[in-house]
């Protein structure tokens, strides 16, 4: 029998909620024989090679790029989890979100201390995305079917989360796992 | 995407936008020769301003959140940044070394991930192996021992920090001044009980990286490499110390243009110039300026940069190590793996020396002194010197943040040696599977936490376009 396949993708986040899928420690010699690996950067494939069962995303769109990929993901996985707290609400990125882009970009390219800009222009380049003019959660974006909240979610709660689905039971979460500081 | 202006168009393909973060653009000259090679990093967050109008206080936890790879880092920056401006800065010996538990425990976990998760399908099935089985479930499969051995160097260094921050990704332990707990007795023995496998395994592993830079040193010593000054910090007597000291730098040849220099004066020193093609900064040593001034961080830097190493066994290793540098600074690229080992063996001898020391019981966690209104923190992160410079008013609340992350310093070496390979892989005008092999093998090197800049984990996806001296586009390829 074929194996689920599980995707992953980390849009505006720090890459922590990705880490603690790391943190599973020697469980995830376990998840490899449970599922296959599709898109991710855990195992470096970069593009669907077809549907999944689940996605998890980490981060919310904070430019035009992490849209693209997050309908890529909708369009390909059956069940999509947001994964954290940026996914679920745009998280500490989303803190940028009461002030006028400009002044974030100027901060950065043209005020800092540490700035070296004779010509005053700040990146711009074809090559960038564009950015949006805030961060948007997921959720504003396209259909997402479960959120893990945390930043990030312990291990265990993802553990727990993903072999609840994979087994098709009910998801109960003991406090210890939704507790944070 | 780029006009097409001209006729010189010959391959586009219909790419499907990959996942962002970091970019390739290779740039012809009428000769058909990579004249320039651009690597753009795409994501932009703005922490430099958002977090201003927030109390100085909560910069350690909120400014970590820029990178889930190395917020410890990030954490402990900001602490010292912050010790400065409650005027504690001369932390109480209890407080100091939990602290430094923390940071060697983040490097140990670090290295060891980078190790065994990014760069040793590499080097166990070769830069030209299909990347389909050359990634760590590939690696998992076909050396099972090794891999178990990665997942647990990297338990135990997330073990530590849970130890001393409270939590594994993102904790809180810094506070202004001081620490919040200390290392319980229990805690301290389940550490004790593993440390000698954890010093074993570091230094097999240490062996893997030495033994194939050994024998592959015709190719790699050219590979990627350049010659190019180098950064870090140092303890006062020279000694490797990875979470305090001056700046020093040294040039290619080994002459020192910086030594000793307090980092409160970073700006007398150190400007970043802005390019348009990136939202990454390019820094530079001022007084050689933009042009020549760029430099390498990391283990490699550290490496060529301190005098000695305080611990036994690293020692030896280092003393190695520099021997492939015939009493110069090594320059090769490839060399930073063999550095990030003789570091990460570094680390496990410095958390066994910690775990010994019965200071980690003391109770005296926060000292205080005369309160100021800006504070520089510089610590030396997993892959290299990491600026945190913060300035508060009279309500307490942050009024300028300047952050110059590890990954930014080598802003320009990656850009170098991705010029490199190209220059010497690239063959007529298509960007072939090989050429893309060895650019990402190039830019891993210097193990990029391009989340800290923005984003993405060492294993990048890479997108790589051909331009002609027109500015066409005449090919790309992506990584699938
Ligand atoms: S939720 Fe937290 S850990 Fe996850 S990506 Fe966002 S900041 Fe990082």
């Amino acid at each position: 029998m074929e194996k689920p396949k599980v995707a992953t993708t980390s849009l505006a986040g720090c890459f922590g909620c990705h880490m603690s899928l790391l943190d599973i420690d020697d469980r995830i010699l376990k998840l490899i024989q449970l599922v296959d690996f599709d898109k991710s950067p855990v195992d470096d494939i970069k593009k669907f090679s077809g549907d999944c069962l689940v996605g998890l995303i980490e981060g919310g769109c904070a430019n035009e790029e992490n849209v693209e990929v997050l309908r890529q993901f909708r369009r390909h996985c059956s069940i999509l989890i947001a994964v954290g707290d940026c996914a679920i609400m745009g998280g500490l990125p989303a803190m940028r979100n009461g002030i006028p882009l400009q002044e974030c970009l100027d901060e950065a390219y043209r005020n800092g201390p540490s700035v070296y800009n004779p010509s005053g222009r700040v990146p711009n380049a074809d090559e960038l995305p564009l950015i949006l003019n805030r961060v948007y959660p997921c959720s504003e974006v396209v259909k997402i079917d479960y959120h893990l909240p945390g930043c990030p979610p312990p291990a265990d709660t993802l553990w727990e989360a993903v072999v609840a689905l994979l087994n098709g039971k009910p998801l109960n979460l003991p406090y210890e796992l939704i507790k944070y500081d | 995407m780029k006009s097409t202006n001209g006729g010189k168009l010959i391959v586009l393909e219909p790419v499907t936008r990959i996942e962002g973060h970091a970019k390739v653009t290779l740039f012809l000259n009428d000769e058909g020769c990579v004249k320039q090679a651009r690597m753009h990093v795409i994501e932009f967050r703005g922490f430099e301003r958002f977090v201003q109008g927030r109390p100085y206080w909560e910069m350690p936890v909120l400014v970590q959140r820029l990178c889930g790879i190395c917020p410890v880092s990030h954490h402990l920056a900001a602490a010292k940044a912050v010790d400065r401006i409650v005027g504690g800065e001369n932390l109480t010996p209890t407080a100091e070394k939990m602290r430094r538990l923390m940071h060697y425990g983040q490097m140990f976990q670090s290295h060891a991930l980078h190790f065994f998760h990014l760069v040793s399908p590499d080097l166990l099935f070769g830069f030209d192996a299909d990347p389909a089985i050359r990634n760590v479930i590939g690696v998992a499969k076909k050396y099972p021992d090794l891999a178990v051995q990665g997942v647990m160097m990297r338990k135990y260094g997330q073990e530590i920090i849970k130890a001393t921050a409270g939590k594994k990704i993102h904790g809180t332990g810094a506070i202004p001044g001081g620490i919040n707990k200390n290392l319980s007795v229990e805690e301290r023995d389940v550490f004790l009980r593993d440390i000698d496998k954890m010093l074993d395994w570091a230094q097999s592993a240490l062996k893997i990286a030495k033994d194939y830079t050994a024998e592959n040193l015709d190719r790699l010593a050219s590979f990627g490499s350049f010659p190019s000054n180098h950064l870090s910090l140092v303890r006062e007597d020279g000694a490797l110390d990875l979470y305090h000291g001056n700046l020093r730098a040294i040039d290619a040849e080994g002459n020192k243009i910086l030594d000793q220099v307090d980092y409160a004066n970073y700006l007398d020193f150190i400007a970043e110039e802005v390019r348009p093609w990136s939202y990454m900064k390019f820094p530079f040593i001022k007084s050689v300026g933009p042009e020549d001034g760029w430099y390498r961080v990391g283990p490699l830097a550290r490496l060529n940069n301190c005098d000695f190493i305080d611990t036994p066994i690293a020692e030896k290793e280092r003393k190695e190590f520099v021997k492939l540098g015939n009493g110069k600074p090594i320059n090769v690229t490839m060399a930073y793996h063999w550095a990030r080992m003789v570091e990460l063996v570094h680390a496990a001898e410095k958390i066994k020396e910690l775990l010994n020391d019965p200071d980690l019981q003391g109770d005296d966690l926060v000292a205080k002194g005369k309160r100021r209104r800006e504070g520089i923190g510089l610590i030396e992160a997993p892959r290299g010197t990491l600026f945190h410079h913060y300035k508060v008013d009279e309500n307490d609340q942050v009024v300028m943040a300047n952050l110059i992350v590890s990954t930014t310093h080598n802003n320009e070496p990656m850009n170098r040696a991705v010029q490199k390979v190209a220059e010497e892989y690239l063959d007529g005008k298509e960007i072939t599977e090989g050429l893309l092999n060895h650019i990402e093998v190039a830019i891993r090197a210097y193990d990029p936490c391009l989340s800290c800049a923005t984003h993405a984990l060492g294993r990048m996806p890479l997108l790589v376009e051909l331009m002609d001296a027109e500015g066409n586009i005449i090919n790309r390829k992506t990584r699938d």
